[in-house]
């Protein structure tokens, strides 16, 4: 309290406030009456369009997604569907105390606690009168316990979604592919109105490649809705668009023979048509559970496969670069007759190993004491290390790289699916500029037989086999042969034109001893075989450890052994299927690779006459 | 129970000039029963506005409970003691607000709160009463109207809490902060020369302004207020749902739990900062002025007795709460029914979330305070 105040004065400024608290209250009051008539303009002026602008609110526009269009293989058979999940889910505004009826639920269904957090984390985002998904993939007896107790629990149902689903989840895991939750990066590519609805995208293979063909085209309902939200009339409907169903040219069957002949190796395996490029099986080994993927993975599967030593998520099939080894021989062959560097009588002395002239180091043969005399059939029917160390010797690194380029080595064969590598064709000018290396004599030879820098991918020796098998005329491979009804044909590769058609005959004549003569690499298969195989075997040498596995002590013998190759065709006079097999640290092309090619081939040949 | 007031027996040559219970307790029955009514419209609209989330409900409910009973505490502190805390807790609060922007917690992007363990504070909350107390306790000690000295460094005391809540980034508060101090200043006397002065710069500057120191985004702002069907799904979806849903509510509005607007959802934040554009729709025009009158009712009973105050640090400190409070109103109608930009306002008392209820509550304690604490000379 002022105790030392001038009377008068307080008067005076009781007076100043007195006046200027009535301006304020006038001031007040301007401003309650602009409100005032503001809401008067609003309320009454303007109310009838702020009327029907409400109307239009409550016409609501909803998405109806489209169903994905389905995978079959070429005999008809399911390879990927739509199947309902069923899914409880409850509507919150229909429930008088969710905990409880949670809590009661529990008491038929297992509810885990991250579901009800889940399923609380929805509920805050989304309105009271939708319907929310409390637990997914109910089975059937599930949903037949709910189902009998239904009457129990207003405000909950279970509700049919569409969920992918393989039935042949590891065959078709890689070839086929899966479809995931579509991702941020994914959402930034895709056009947003078409994928209003949609929850799933392609993620590898044909699921990936044929994305817009199997999504379809998204449906629109225009409903008018209640004041609470509900839909009472459909007002406007646009049907979605059915994604295409795809028929591929994979069979399943076939595809099972070679997946299941691999037995407990890794391994690939590509089988094409020769007569029409048609992908018949393409196997990578191990597989994987797509199913995991289509209904969305958890982190703990996901990252069990991605840290597997086996590396099941790899597609070797499309990405793995494995060292041709030995089967290159045969297209080498091709390439010595061609240039006229050798000839088919000529012979090479083999004592076990070459020299370059004027070096010490000698390039050994797989056989110690050697093959004596060899000519071109003998060098591939038993796989003559030392003829092929000189063939290359003299052919050189450019034109064998020529050569071996027109029959699709180093370049991606154009199969109809994302992801193909391109393999590895060494040439002086490759390591000029990868390398900044000059090209030195020994690598070669050392490519003469398929080792050193080159790499091929099973699909592109399957295909350089179908261009052999056809003396120069192959296909592109092709997965997909009908989009829906739409039949769709291979493209023809660039042909191969050989200065002397018999070339052809001479090569062919020797991968058909490679099987069926007395000292062929692969002749164990010739046994009780309705038809002629033509084949080559082959060995790569593992590098190491360097695909990336990690240091296992008690795999790496088995980590280090070589890869089995073998490449083969059949009938040889009338060819039907094109094979490559590489079965990884099999170690032996002619007892491991060979007899799988034969298996695929019965079962091929036989079923086709 | 005469223990309990010392203060009686102490002051004997003065005496209550009523000694009911209410005046006892401290309590202003006009200002009591006027703020009961509106929580409880409040709570009301909250329920439609909620779609009928009964744990918001209580929520809000517990919060209300608080603030009365903060209320009630403040008006028992008398305002003699009030002035002698008022340039220390406007300290405090700078220096909050500076420990705010340093290290405080980053919500949104705005840093506001100031977590001390155990809560997290608003530092802004405290100088929406700190920064009137303190303008007030400078010019109660002045010789009125001030000079213009004293305008100068009454000034600086309002534009520091001002700029500091401005950085956060909290327009609507600091706007709110700046009103209550120049309201005082107003009451004060400030001379009519300076106010027409200071409102003729600010006139000639805006355009200065405008073309050289606003952002693009800042401009944006100002033009999507000015026509927001220009920008339907981004800033000025907000101001169209709330216009059509006041504007769909008519006279006499769609009844209660029946607008759709906010049932079905096209209101963004119907239970916060456009709860009013759910009431409108639902009580229409009527009930739209009911609940506006109510406020200026509010306002009535605060400067009366602000004029009734007999002190001057009470009177202005009365004047400028009860000005702050319509300007509260002011800020948030004016937005929501599109005349005013959008700057994040709740709408006092109605609106849901806490903190600002409370502080409004201890302002409505302070009036009881100084209306209940006065004595007269006895003659």
């Amino acid at each position: 309290m002022k105790t030392r105040f001038d009377l008068k004065n307080s008067q005076q400024e009781n007076q100043l406030f007195l006046s200027r608290s009535i301006i304020l209250i006038i001031f007040v009051s301007l401003l309650f009456f602009s409100l005032i008539t503001r809401l008067t303009y609003l309320q009454i002026q303007t109310h009838e369009e702020y009327s029907d602008l409400a109307q239009n609110n409550r016409v609501k526009l909803s998405v109806i997604s489209p169903v994905r269009g389905l995978i079959f293989d070429s005999k008809g058979r399911v390879l990927a569907e739509n199947n309902p999940s069923y899914s409880l889910e409850l509507i919150p505004e229909q429930v008088k105390d969710i905990p409880k009826t949670i809590k009661r639920l529990q008491q038929l269904l297992s509810i885990s606690e991250k579901e009800i957090m889940l399923f609380e984390r929805q509920r805050k985002r989304q309105k009271r009168f939708t319907s929310i998904a409390l637990r997914n993939r109910l089975n059937e007896s599930e949903v037949a316990i709910f189902s009998a107790n239904r009457h129990l629990f207003p405000g909950v149902d279970i509700q049919a979604r569409p969920l992918r689903y393989y039935p042949y989840p590891e065959l078709t895991s890689h070839v086929v592919g899966y479809v995931g939750a579509i991702n941020e990066k994914e959402l930034k590519t895709i056009d947003p109105i078409n994928y209003r609805g949609s929850r799933f995208i392609g993620k590898t293979g044909v699921e990936k490649t044929y994305e817009t063909e199997l999504h379809g085209h998204v449906g629109y309902q225009q409903t008018e809705n209640t004041a609470q939200g509900r839909s009472i009339k459909v007002l406007t409907h646009t049907a979605p668009l059915s994604g295409h169903n795809l028929t591929l040219n994979i069979d399943i069957e076939l595809q099972k023979i070679a997946y299941d002949a691999l037995g407990n190796f890794n391994g690939t395996i590509a089988a094409i048509d020769t007569r029409t490029g048609a992908v018949r099986a393409l196997v990578s080994k191990p597989g994987f559970n797509a199913n995991l993927f289509a209904r969305g993975i958890d982190q703990t599967s996901y990252s069990a496969l991605q840290n597997s030593t086996r590396r099941p998520l790899f597609n070797r099939a499309l990405r793995g670069q494995y060292p041709p080894g030995s089967t290159m021989k045969p297209f080498l062959g091709l390439a010595g007759l061609n240039y006229s560097t050798i000839s088919a009588k000529q012979t090479v002395f083999c004592p076990g190993y070459y020299q370059l002239p004027k070096q010490s180091h000698k390039y050994r043969d797989w056989k110690k004491t050697g093959h004596g005399h060899t000519n071109l059939h003998k060098a591939i029917v038993q796989s003559c290390d030392v003829y092929y160390y000189k063939l290359a010797h003299e052919l050189k690194i450019d034109r064998m790289h020529d050569f071996l380029s027109l029959f699709g080595f180093g370049q991606k064969t154009g199969i109809d699916i994302n992801g193909e590598k391109h393999g590895l064709l060494p040439s002086r000018a490759w390591k000029k500029r990868y390398r900044n290396q000059v090209w030195y004599p020994g690598e070669t030879l050392i490519s003469g037989i398929g080792q050193g820098f080159n790499l091929s991918t099973p699909l592109q020796l399957a295909h350089a086999t179908a261009l052999l098998a056809n003396k120069g005329t192959a296909f592109k491979p092709l997965l997909v042969s009908k989009v829906d009804q739409q039949q769709r044909t291979s493209e023809a590769s660039t042909p191969v034109k050989l200065n002397k058609p018999e070339y052809w005959d001479i090569v062919i004549n020797a991968m058909q001893d490679v099987v069926s003569g007395a000292r062929g690499t692969a002749r164990r298969i010739n046994k009780g075989a309705a038809f002629k195989i033509a084949g080559k075997t082959g060995t790569a040498q593992v590098f190491g450890i360097k695909q990336g596995e990690k240091y296992d002590e008690e795999n790496t013998v088995e980590h280090l052994k070589d890869h089995a190759l073998f490449i083969a065709f059949a009938p040889v006079k009338k060819p039907q299927l094109a094979i490559a097999v590489i079965v990884e640290n099999g170690s032996h092309g002619g007892s491991v690779a060979a007899p799988i090619a034969r298996a695929i081939f019965d079962q091929y040949i036989q079923v086709q006459p | 129970m005469s223990w309990l007031f010392p203060s009686k027996q102490h002051l004997s040559h003065y005496h209550h000039r009523k000694s009911g219970l209410l005046q006892r307790l401290h309590i202003d029955l006009t200002l009591l029963a006027l703020l009961v009514i509106l929580s409880a419209i409040g709570i009301t609209i909250l329920m439609s506005a909620g779609h009928g989330d009964m744990s918001l409900l209580q929520r809000q409910a517990t919060r209300l409970g608080v603030a009365f009973i903060a209320m009630l505490v403040m008006a028992q502190v008398p305002p003699h003691i009030l002035k002698m805390f008022a340039p220390w807790l406007f300290l405090l609060g700078v220096l909050l607000l500076l420990g705010v922007l340093f290290m405080g917690d980053m919500g949104k992007g705005a840093q506001r709160w100031l977590n001390l363990g155990f809560f997290r504070f608003q530092p802004s909350e405290l100088l929406k009463l700190a920064t009137p107390m303190m303008v007030a306790w400078y010019l109660a000690e002045r010789r009125l109207p001030p000079s213009f000295k004293h305008i100068s460094v009454a000034t600086i005391f309002i534009a520091i809490p001002t700029i500091l809540i401005a950085k956060q980034p909290d327009l609507g508060t600091a706007i709110l902060i700046a009103c209550s101090g120049i309201a005082v200043l107003f009451l004060a006397g400030i001379s009519w020369r300076i106010i027409f002065a200071v409102a003729a710069a600010c006139a000639s500057l805006a355009p200065l302004l405008w073309a050289f120191f606003m952002k693009a985004y800042q401009k944006q702002r100002v033009l999507t207020f000015l026509n927001p069907e220009e920008d339907p799904l981004g800033a000025g979806y907000h101001i169209i749902q709330s216009k059509i849903a006041i504007g769909s509510g008519g006279i006499n509005g769609k009844g209660w739990m029946h607008g759709s607007q906010a049932r079905l959802e096209f209101l963004p934040e119907s239970s916060t900062d456009f709860i009013f554009a759910v009431f409108a729709e639902e009580f229409g025009l009527i009930g739209a002025i009911a609940l506006l009158s109510i406020y200026l009712l509010i306002f009535i009973r605060s400067i009366y007795i602000a004029a009734q105050a007999q002190d001057t640090f009470s009177r202005l400190l009365a004047g400028s709460l009860s000005f702050t409070f319509f300007i509260y109103l002011f800020v948030n109608v004016g937005m929501v029914t599109g005349i005013l930009p959008v700057v994040g306002v709740p709408l006092p008392l109605v609106s849901y979330g806490g903190t600002s209820m409370v502080t409004l509550l201890i302002g409505f304690g302070i009036l009881m305070s100084i209306h209940t604490h006065r004595k007269l000379l006895s003659s």
